[in-house]
């Protein structure tokens, strides 16, 4: 069987990954890719622990879909929030978004 | 007590909140706004006086809410802080003209979202009330559509907040792989049991640090705070009042609720990162304070200084608990330093976002030269605004003088002189900005003499305001009373 290290390692590497992407990338869209990354380095997590220190309940699956379910609402907000930001302004490039300073 | 007489507050906010969303629907957007200001109000300050009835009980709530004197202490504060804002968006929002429906219907979600997470105790709970608040505050700080500054806020705000909670939810993934559960109890259960592994040790302080994250977020606390100032500058003010408000309080609570019950075997770890936290939040906000030169913005970085001042409380925790007395008896305890700071705060912040609303209902204008010589257009107005930066400096007689004693005094018993000695350092360097409001109202010549008038709904916010302000930081014993009995929940630890 595959041990619980492994899916920690491909979480933590998805995690970096997700975690770089939002920061360092401009583009709204693209920080949003990089935050379901994180989250899906979270249900990895969440099952695999589930499944390996707590096999007899079903918390953490249960979390995870939870996760699922309040990442799609988040998406769909902040969709929104970036449609609406391309229609002001003709872009979704966050550097552009500098009305405020100081 | 029921399982559904427990719940009241939070029903009575979902039932106003379907209220308010249907009857905008089946009048087709024509029913007068006032209804809709009247019912929100009404609804919160009914779900306050559900809330206010639980005080002195004690008892968990399906195993992930917890009904208990903390919770609601919060509670009450939060949901009177709400039916301010409601009161001072009124003007404000008819200002704007559509979609009054939905800005009500979704503070009132947003205040249950808030009354939820203050007895959030369990790490699932924790999740989904943040982001519940979160989803909401995104759409009410880019609310007006049409306006780049406030759309620039709401995407700022959710840029920040999406990453913030993943972060945080990454941590509470560790901490469920630690110890299988994800109720808090539990969770200190298991880390009790054998506190000092080296998966523990490495692993808790891990999902400490990214735990930290997402209640910094919410809580405003430097590093975690860079979408403060474009948030609370460009959201409608009656946003940035609710945001520097009643979020604010909702995040200090989840950060004071997890890291005492869920995480106080770690507390060596964190709290050194919290006193850090504290130091550099209050330091930050403070000195970028002093260059502003827009009240919104100067006001949003004095709220991320005052977010440090009230994390001293939770450092003074940890030791306080070690003390022999009762930690219940022990006068300065640092959680009813918390409670007492949230409450000066609350009050006396939301007191100035109203005169703020009021002169920029007048004026279209929330720049500071724009302040000048309100002594004499708005004397009333002028007035109430220096009694509230009063009480954020800290000076007596207001509420915000007995906040700062009751955390100072929490660090002194603890006998963190480095901390006492930045925080006061730093009430210093709060006051000149905070004096210099009330320089350019009180002997900086007026533009124009035109007075300056506020709504109803606006005055009834300012008269409680102030009356809050003044009243209760001269007999301040009912509040003080009230949040020493509130702290039953640290002393079962």
């Amino acid at each position: 069987m595959v041990p619980l290290s492994w899916y920690l390692v491909l979480a933590a590497a998805l995690f970096s990954l997700g975690l770089y992407g939002a920061l360092s990338r401009r583009n709204a869209i693209a920080v949003l890719m990089g935050v379901e990354l994180i989250l899906n380095a979270v249900n990895i997590n969440l099952v695999a622990f589930n499944r390996f220190i707590v096999p007899a309940a079903v918390n953490g699956q249960i979390f995870a879909l939870f996760v699922l379910a309040v990442a799609a609402a988040e998406a769909a907000v902040g969709l929104a929030l970036i449609i609406a930001i391309y229609r002001t302004r003709n872009t979704v490039n966050l550097e552009d978004a500098d009305l405020m300073k100081g | 007590m029921t399982t559904l007489q427990m719940l009241l507050p939070e029903l009575i906010l979902l039932i106003a909140a379907g209220v308010v969303l249907t009857l905008d629907l089946v009048t087709n957007r024509q029913i007068n706004d006032r209804w809709l200001m009247g019912l929100s109000a009404a609804g919160f300050l009914a779900a306050a006086v559900a809330a206010y009835a639980q005080r002195g009980i004690t008892a968990p709530l399906l195993g992930t809410q917890a009904i208990d004197g903390f919770a609601t202490f919060l509670k009450v504060l939060v949901l009177l802080g709400m039916v301010l804002v409601v009161l001072s968006a009124a003007e404000y929002i008819r200002g704007y003209g559509r979609n009054q429906g939905e800005f009500y219907t979704l503070l009132l979600t947003a205040g249950l979202a808030i009354s939820v997470a203050v007895s959030a105790n369990d790490l699932l709970m924790v999740y989904l009330s943040m982001e519940f608040l979160s989803i909401n505050s995104y759409i009410l700080a880019a609310y007006l559509r049409g306006d780049r500054l406030s759309i620039e806020a709401g995407v700022k705000y959710f840029v920040y907040g999406a990453v913030a909670s993943g972060v945080m939810l990454y941590g509470i993934s560790l901490i469920y792989g630690l110890t299988g559960s994800t109720n808090l109890v539990s969770v200190a259960e298991v880390i009790s049991r054998q506190p000092t592994g080296p998966s523990m040790q490495w692993l808790g302080i891990a999902s400490v640090v990214l735990l930290m994250v997402g209640f910094g977020f919410k809580a405003s606390l430097v590093p975690f705070a860079q979408w403060v100032p474009d948030t609370y500058q460009g959201s409608p003010t009656p946003i940035t009042a609710f945001l520097s408000t009643a979020s604010k309080a909702a995040g200090f609570a989840l950060l004071v609720r997890v890291m005492l019950v869920g995480l106080i075997q770690f507390s060596g770890g964190w709290l050194t990162i919290l006193a850090g936290l504290s130091m550099i939040t209050m330091t930050l906000g403070n000195l970028v304070a002093l260059k502003q030169t827009d009240v919104k913005r100067l006001l949003a970085y004095s709220s991320i200084a005052q977010a440090g001042y009230m994390l001293i409380g939770l450092v003074a925790v940890p030791q306080s608990r070690l003390v022999v007395l009762p930690f219940g008896s022990l006068t300065f305890n640092g959680i009813n330093g918390v409670l007492v700071y949230i409450f000066g705060y609350l009050f006396t912040n939301l007191g100035a976002f109203a005169v703020v609303i009021a002169i920029e209902n007048a004026t279209r204008s929330t720049a500071l030269k724009d302040y000048a010589g309100l002594g004499r257009r708005a004397p009333a107005l002028a007035l109430l605004l220096t009694l509230f930066l009063l009480s954020l400096a800290g000076i007596p007689p207001t509420l915000g003088f007995w906040a700062k004693y009751y955390v100072f005094a929490a660090a002194v018993q603890i006998n963190f002189l480095a901390l006492l000695i930045v925080a006061i350092v730093n009430s210093v360097v709060g006051a000149a900005y905070y004096l210099n409001i009330i320089r350019y109202m009180y002997l900086m010549p007026a533009e124009t003499e035109e007075p300056i008038k506020a709504s109803p709904a606006l005055n009834v916010a300012l008269a409680v305001t102030g009356v809050m302000v003044l009243i209760a930081g001269l007999v301040p014993g009912f509040i003080i009373d009230w949040a020493n009995r509130s702290v039953d929940f640290v002393t079962r630890l």
